[in-house]
């Protein structure tokens, strides 16, 4: 093993690949949780046999990426203790607490209704059903409320003592709860869910679309889709304006990162738009800039002086590499996702919006479109709080546990061997299930009865049926 | 004064926590054990639903002892978590394999021995690796200021790997009580066989790990062995005894959910039983309850909710296990 495998920087790596992959699946059941309890509220209501159908099509899905959410979770909530464990007992009396609110009020919340979700229609009835649908979403909801205050407040802290141990003590909950980051991430990151559902869900349609545009429930699950797309990606980006506005208040050290901003600029910034960040020699090469423009994002002012790097330590500076491209990845993606909601809205228009290839292909390539956004808005927002933990105040090189290098390389190896094979696999059996269209059961012809009579469920879902096992 | 209170109140909370976690995943865990038993598909799956639609909540507690640690005993959490750094470890990783296997055992024909596998092995995993780091907890943790300071394989010893076995066999024993109440017809009657053999299996392994630990430490030894703690030393046997007796009488008269309850009495009883030795310790020997809790301000705030939302928690879970109640019927299940 290379000296510089050191097992702060091991377990850097390892923190980084678990909540990578765990927060792909959160962000995906965060919106789908909501999605669903949205289509059984407007079965419910309209007994269109459309929306049932959708409903029992992605509830099996959402098994699945809840299943795997919940365990790579759990790998999550021990890992503060077994590699960051300076960490936990120094943060844990304000970082604890929340953290336990949200296994109490939001974990708890899901995991004792999930059950009646998936298997309980036929036992509760319908209208215990949809509670049941909807405290799971708002269970998710309230899930990623604590957690973005957890998160905020180690961006943001506020309200906090130290005492004379070294630990962070709370003084002021509401302040810690309500951090100064906090509105701004939590409203990010929801939307960041429903715009990454949206563009799943929108796949998937358009994919069935593609090879029959009659199939209803695809019709409108593309449509309910482009309707959110087109919606939602405005007010993201109206959302992550104001986030970054909180951050450049905050941590202007990470504006300065995402920016490439390696000098100040005392009478109006440029905006950056490609080149590649030389740290050595603390400039960006070949860039191609727009003048004045960051000024103008940032302070609303075309001359507004702006600090760079060079104001900051070197030792407090997080990498600009990654922070730099990640950031334009993110928000090059927003637009494209911009650009696909106005395609949607322009062919519905012109009353074509099933009947538009080349609209469906567009949607199935952005169908990933979400993950790698909000992969790449965490990695902007976590490298660029570097080289904290707890910004300014504690430092990720006196978090660490007292391990050593060959027990973190161990771990993480056999977390990146477990992880792929576990969740590629369960990764194709989405695939799988997406690639299936989405029909109702009677026309399956599994069931013997009509679908339902006299507007009562009916005994059986279809995919209750040992055929359908498969 | 009123600061030791609350550490005290949440030490309760925190027991309370793990000893649900203990006796609901404990089951499911051990119907996952149970699965090489048969090796017919239709059989089961049956096995599977039985837990389907409850596991995801149970496994939760387990993540309320873990973070109900984190946030009311942030310096026991920063020290148990290293010194049982591979068990845990290996914990999780047996978790994920199991937890998965619920839903992908379903969603493919080929691999579906290979989730099986996934199913038991991980399951195996889990319940060995909880009674090691259980017989290591007990054993003691060394710890130098305010960071754990033993060994690497320090949690690896014939006592931690005796404890491994015990709740190995004591969960087994949960999983074969609770099919006998949820299930009919020949694997219920196989169950019913199996339940003699794990109850003797846990019975020595428990009487093994009360002889043992009084002298793993010699405070244990005083309060086991001194009046007038000397007095659990009966009592605690006496009770065991009866609830074995308990589990034997309702297999022998069919009565489907004696069994289960008594075992889950034999656990209950086990717990008492290490708490009585751990008092007032958190981590023994190196932090008491009182020199691992947060301040004040945190066990407050966590309690005010907490003392809420429990009891909520319970009513809902209690619910859906309502809902899910009576033998489990073949032909049900959302897959």
């Amino acid at each position: 093993m290379p000296d510089a495998m050191t097992a702060e920087l091991l377990a850097r790596i390892q923190f980084a690949f678990t909540v990578s992959f765990h927060i792909v699946f959160p962000a995906f059941s965060i919106g789908l949780a909501s999605y669903l309890a949205v289509l059984n509220g407007l079965w419910l209501w309209t007994r269109d046999e459309a929306y049932h159908t959708l409903f029992n099509y992605w509830k099996k899905i959402f098994a699945v990426a809840f299943g795997m959410g919940v365990v790579s979770g759990l790998v999550m909530s021990y890992q503060f203790g077994t590699n960051w464990s300076v960490f936990a007992d120094k943060a844990g009396p304000v970082v604890g607490p929340l953290m336990a609110y949200e296994v109490l009020s939001a974990f708890f919340l899901e995991a004792g209704f999930l059950g009646i979700m998936l298997f309980g229609r036929n036992r509760v009835g319908d209208g215990l059903h949809m509670a049941a649908t909807a405290m799971v979403a708002f269970g998710t909801l309230l899930s990623a409320t604590w957690i973005l205050s957890v998160n905020s407040w180690m961006h943001t802290p506020a309200g906090y003592g130290i005492n004379d141990v070294g630990q962070f003590v709370p003084v002021d909950w509401w302040k810690i709860v309500f951090n100064p980051s906090f509105p701004y991430r939590l409203v990010h990151m929801v939307l960041a869910a429903y715009l990454t559902t949206a563009l799943v869900v929108g796949a998937v349609a358009a994919w069935h679309l593609l090879h029959d545009n009659r199939n209803r429930a695809a019709r409108r699950s593309f449509s309910m889709s482009m309707w959110m797309l087109c919606i939602v990606t405005p007010l993201q980006i109206f959302a992550g304006d104001q986030h970054g506005l909180n951050t450049l208040e905050h941590q202007p050290a990470k504006v300065m990162a995402m920016e490439g901003h390696y000098d100040s600029h005392p009478d109006g910034a440029p905006l950056i738009l490609f080149g590649i960040p030389n740290s050595e020699e603390k400039r960006v090469d070949y860039a191609v800039q727009i003048p004045k423009l960051s000024s103008l994002i940032l302070k609303h002012d075309l001359n507004a002086p702006l600090a760079g790097l060079d104001t900051i330590p070197e030792a407090d500076q997080p990498p600009v590499g990654i922070v730099f491209w990640s950031f334009r990845v993110m928000i090059s993606l927003g637009f494209l996702m911009l650009g696909l909601g106005f395609w949607g809205l322009w062919a519905r228009m012109r009353d074509r919006l099933y009947d538009a290839p080349w609209l469906h292909r567009a949607a199935v390539a952005m169908g990933p479109a979400g993950f790698v956004a909000v992969l790449a808005g965490w990695i902007t927002t976590e490298v660029g709080r570097q080289p904290f933990t707890v910004y300014g105040l504690l430092r990720t090189a006196d978090s660490l546990a007292p391990v050593q290098a060959p027990a973190v390389a161990a771990s993480l190896i056999a977390f990146v061997v477990v992880y792929f094979f576990v969740f590629g696999a369960g990764v194709y059996y989405i695939l799988r299930m997406m690639a299936k269209e989405p029909t109702p059961a009677a026309r399956l012809g599994l069931r013997d009865g009509p679908v339902r009579a006299a507007g009562s469920v009916a005994a059986h879902d279809d995919d209750q049926n040992p055929a359908m096992a498969e | 004064m009123f600061g030791l209170e609350l550490s005290f109140i949440w030490a309760g909370i925190i027991a309370f926590a793990v000893l649900t976690y203990v006796i609901l995943d404990g089951f499911d865990l051990g119907v996952a054990l149970l699965f090489p038993v048969t090796k017919d598909e239709g059989e089961r799956n049956v096995m599977m639903n039985s837990v389907a639609p409850v596991w995801d909540g149970n496994e939760t507690w387990l993540v309320l002892g873990g973070g109900g640690l984190f946030a009311v005993f942030p310096l026991a959490y920063a020290v148990v978590m290293p010194a049982l750094y591979m068990p845990i470890i290996l914990m999780l990783l047996g978790l994920v394999f199991r937890g998965v296997a619920f839903e992908y055992r379903w969603r493919t024909k080929g691999w579906k021995p290979l989730w099986d596998m996934a199913f038991f092995g991980g399951s195996l995993t889990a319940a060995m690796c909880q009674g090691i780091a259980l017989g290591a907890l007990v054993q003691g943790i060394e710890v130098t200021g305010r960071a754990y300071s033993g060994g690497w394989w320090d949690w690896l010893t014939p006592f931690s790997i005796v404890t491994g076995i015990a709740v190995t066999a004591g969960y087994a024993l949960l999983g074969a009580t609770w099919l006998v109440l949820k299930l009919e017809g020949r694997v219920q009657a196989h169950m019913r066989e199996l339940a003699w053999p794990l109850t003797l299996a846990t019975l020595v392994f428990m009487a093994i790990f009360s002889l043992w630990t009084p002298f793993t430490e010699a405070v244990y030894f005083e309060r086991w062995f001194t009046w007038p703690t000397a007095i659990f030393s009966v009592t605690v046997p006496f009770l065991v005894l009866l609830c074995a007796g308990g589990v034997f009488y309702g297999l022998r008269n069919y009565h489907d959910a004696t069994p289960f309850l008594c075992a889950l009495a034999l656990f209950v009883l086990g717990f008492a039983g290490i708490g009585i030795s751990f008092y007032p310790w958190l981590v023994p020997p190196s932090l008491t309850i009182e020199q691992a809790a947060a301040p004040d301000e945190s066990l407050a705030f966590t309690l005010v909710g907490t003392l809420v939302l429990i009891p909520l928690i319970l009513a809902y879970t209690a619910y859906a296990y309502w809902v899910f109640r009576g033998k489990i019927d073949p032909e049900e299940g959302y897959h």
